[in-house]
């Protein structure tokens, strides 16, 4: 297990440089001229040309890789043009509102999902079986950020039961998970009823039965344990989704974390600040991969990642 | 001489096998309601995104402030935003924008995904190695978060919208069709054709391609699916389509702001975003029931 370890961590680091490589890019990839860009259309030259020098842009193009990493490794993501103020620092206060936003949001989703998605097995073809499916294929049509703007205009405005926007509070907290964890809950409960339709069917599940176990015995114990191999997979590949899918929750209930800051940051033209917070997300990524991997491996010992 | 053989050969028990798949799976679909449904409806969508523009006998992006934010009514049958227009004839022509999006930044990744996929597949080594740890790097970015770095740099167009669902959907397709050719790879009669004397790209193109299609177009078209909420996203994220566009997640941040009062100026988009998605949503998941050797029987 150890060695398994620490093989899939030495995996990331290819990763990781690409990563960087890619977000480095990112500056290069904007038509024109970067530096006229963020000092703005109507800049005189001599503020352009500050711009420019305060970027490093007049550097060859490995030099200016060369210092970004060398930055990076010291931890220095670079200065916000708009503040003034070093990337990281204005991370910093936000990135726990977007984590725990996401986190709250994957054990919700979790939660209905594998409910939702063994209730449909267990009553195959019933009529409850098909309503589940049917909501949960809407919630995987649905786009998130138009469900948020529905409760809001639901239980926000018309029964004034909850806060439309703003984080802080409990009552602040439960449309936006709502909102973020939907379509999440609507793919593990589909991933689930279908894992649990083949694990039902196998041979030991009818030797469970025929030894006389009680069917919620046969369903909780021999059953979803291995049904949860799947789903851990989906769950993995959700977090991806729910951790970018906080862009739209805050953006909708004007929630001050790392995704309304990208969506501000593009909006003012502060590219040091869009790198440093799409860094972030995918070092997050990174790492939530990394441990999905490892309790993979803990559930299912024949994994072989070589 | 070795050509001829292997064309002789070959090539009508393929052509056999395959219409023969075919038409098993047009009988397969044809039974399944929901897929049969969603195929409709994706036709149906086509057909109003061509003929409905000639038929709405509003204008999609005049303004009128004599008609401001008009409850739905026999004139106006889904209501008028902020600036006056014809929220339905709006939505009628916002179709064209979802299905030209949705359709082209999926074939955009597919013709970029497929090759990278079957290229890393079917060679392995050291090519292998080289496109999946490319294609690690863009998965390593979560969901809709390098999409939306991207349209961020390229600037707001359904051009960059297209670009950036296109590379969002490129990891997929080349895993899907990597694993996929990684089966064929090893049937024998692939190592037959090959002593027969074809070329890596004849084997490729006439043996694996065709054998590897169905993934592919269930893949493609749960990724309209997909491609349909990431553009929309990135509208109503502002950084997408530009006033006064009438695309879907455009229309529904336009109008945020008079939702409250309003309710229909938000309603209607949305739905429409749901509709769309939901039919590509059951067609893919009826193909892939339809495609999938499991349940072929």
């Amino acid at each position: 297990m150890f060695k398994f370890i620490v093989r899939r961590f030495l995996q990331t680091i290819p990763v990781v440089i690409g990563v960087t490589l890619l977000v480095f890019s990112l500056m290069h990839l904007i038509p024109g001229d970067p530096a006229q860009i963020m000092a703005g259309e109507t800049a005189p030259p001599a503020q352009v040309e500050r711009m420019r020098d305060r970027l490093g842009l007049n550097d060859p193009i490995y030099v200016q890789y060369g210092r970004y990493m060398a930055n990076l490794l010291q931890g220095d993501l670079g200065q916000s043009i708009r503040s003034n103020r070093n990337v990281l620092d204005e991370i910093r206060p936000r990135f726990w509102i977007t984590v725990k936003l996401a986190i709250y949001s994957t054990i919700l989703s979790v939660f209905i999902g594998l409910i939702a998605g063994v209730f449909s097995a267990v009553r195959r073809y019933g009529l409850a079986d098909t309503t589940i499916m049917i909501i949960a294929l809407f919630g995987l049509s649905m786009p998130n950020f138009w469900l948020g703007l529905m409760l809001i205009q639901y239980f926000s405005i018309e029964l004034r039961l909850l806060p439309p926007s703003g984080w802080g509070t409990w009552q602040q907290t439960i449309l936006p998970v709502i909102t973020l964890g939907t379509a999440g809950a609507a793919i593990i409960a589909r991933v689930t009823r279908a894992s649990m339709l083949e694990v039902i069917n196998q041979d030991y599940v009818r030797t469970a039965r025929a030894k006389g176990l009680s069917e919620r015995l046969v369903i909780y114990k021999h059953a979803l344990k291995n049904a949860m191999i799947p789903v851990i997979t989906v769950v993995g590949l959700e977090l991806g989704a729910l951790l970018s899918g906080t862009v739209l929750t805050e953006t909708v209930f004007s929630i001050n974390g790392m995704g309304r800051m990208v969506i501000q940051a593009i909006g003012s033209r502060d590219f040091p600040v869009v790198q440093g917070v799409v860094l972030i997300f995918a070092l997050m990524f990174v790492m939530v991969n990394f441990l999905v991997d490892v309790s993979y491996r803990y559930f299912n010992k024949r994994v072989d990642y070589n | 001489m070795t050509g001829l053989a292997t064309q002789n050969e070959n090539d009508p028990d393929k052509a056999v096998i395959s219409t023969s798949n075919w038409r098993l799976v047009y009988r397969k679909l044809k039974k399944n309601k929901t897929a049969l449904w969603g195929g409709y409806l994706i036709l149906l969508l086509i057909l109003v995104a061509i003929v409905g523009p000639y038929l709405t006998t509003h204008d999609p992006v005049r303004v009128d402030f004599s008609n401001r934010l008009q409850s739905p009514s026999a004139e106006f049958w889904l209501g008028t935003d902020h600036n006056g227009r014809d929220i339905f004839t709006r939505l009628i022509h916002g179709m064209q924008i979802t299905l030209i999006v949705g359709f082209s930044s999926v074939l955009v990744g597919a013709v970029i995904g497929v090759p990278l996929g079957i290229l890393a597949g079917f060679y392995g080594g050291a090519l292998d190695s080289v496109i999946m740890r490319f294609i690690d790097v863009l998965l390593a970015f979560p969901g809709i978060l390098l999409a939306i770095a991207l349209v961020s740099v390229l600037g707001g167009s359904i051009g960059s919208v297209i670009v950036a669902v296109a590379v969002f959907s490129i990891p997929t397709f080349a895993r899907v069709v990597r694993g996929s050719t990684l089966t064929i790879k090893k049937l024998e009669y692939i190592d037959a054709v090959r002593a027969l004397g074809a070329t890596d790209l004849r084997i490729i193109v006439k043996h694996v391609l065709p054998n590897i299609l169905s993934p592919i177009i269930v893949q493609s078209t749960l990724r309209i699916a997909i491609a349909i909420l990431v553009a929309s996203a990135l509208s109503f994220l502002g950084l997408g389509a530009q006033p006064p566009s009438p695309e879907w997640g455009r229309m529904l941040s336009d109008g945020r702001n008079y939702m409250f009062d309003y309710p229909h100026v938000a309603l209607f988009p949305g739905l429409a975003i749901v509709v769309a998605v939901l039919a590509f949503n059951l067609f893919g998941d009826g193909l892939r029931d339809a495609l999938d050797p499991k349940t072929k029987k």
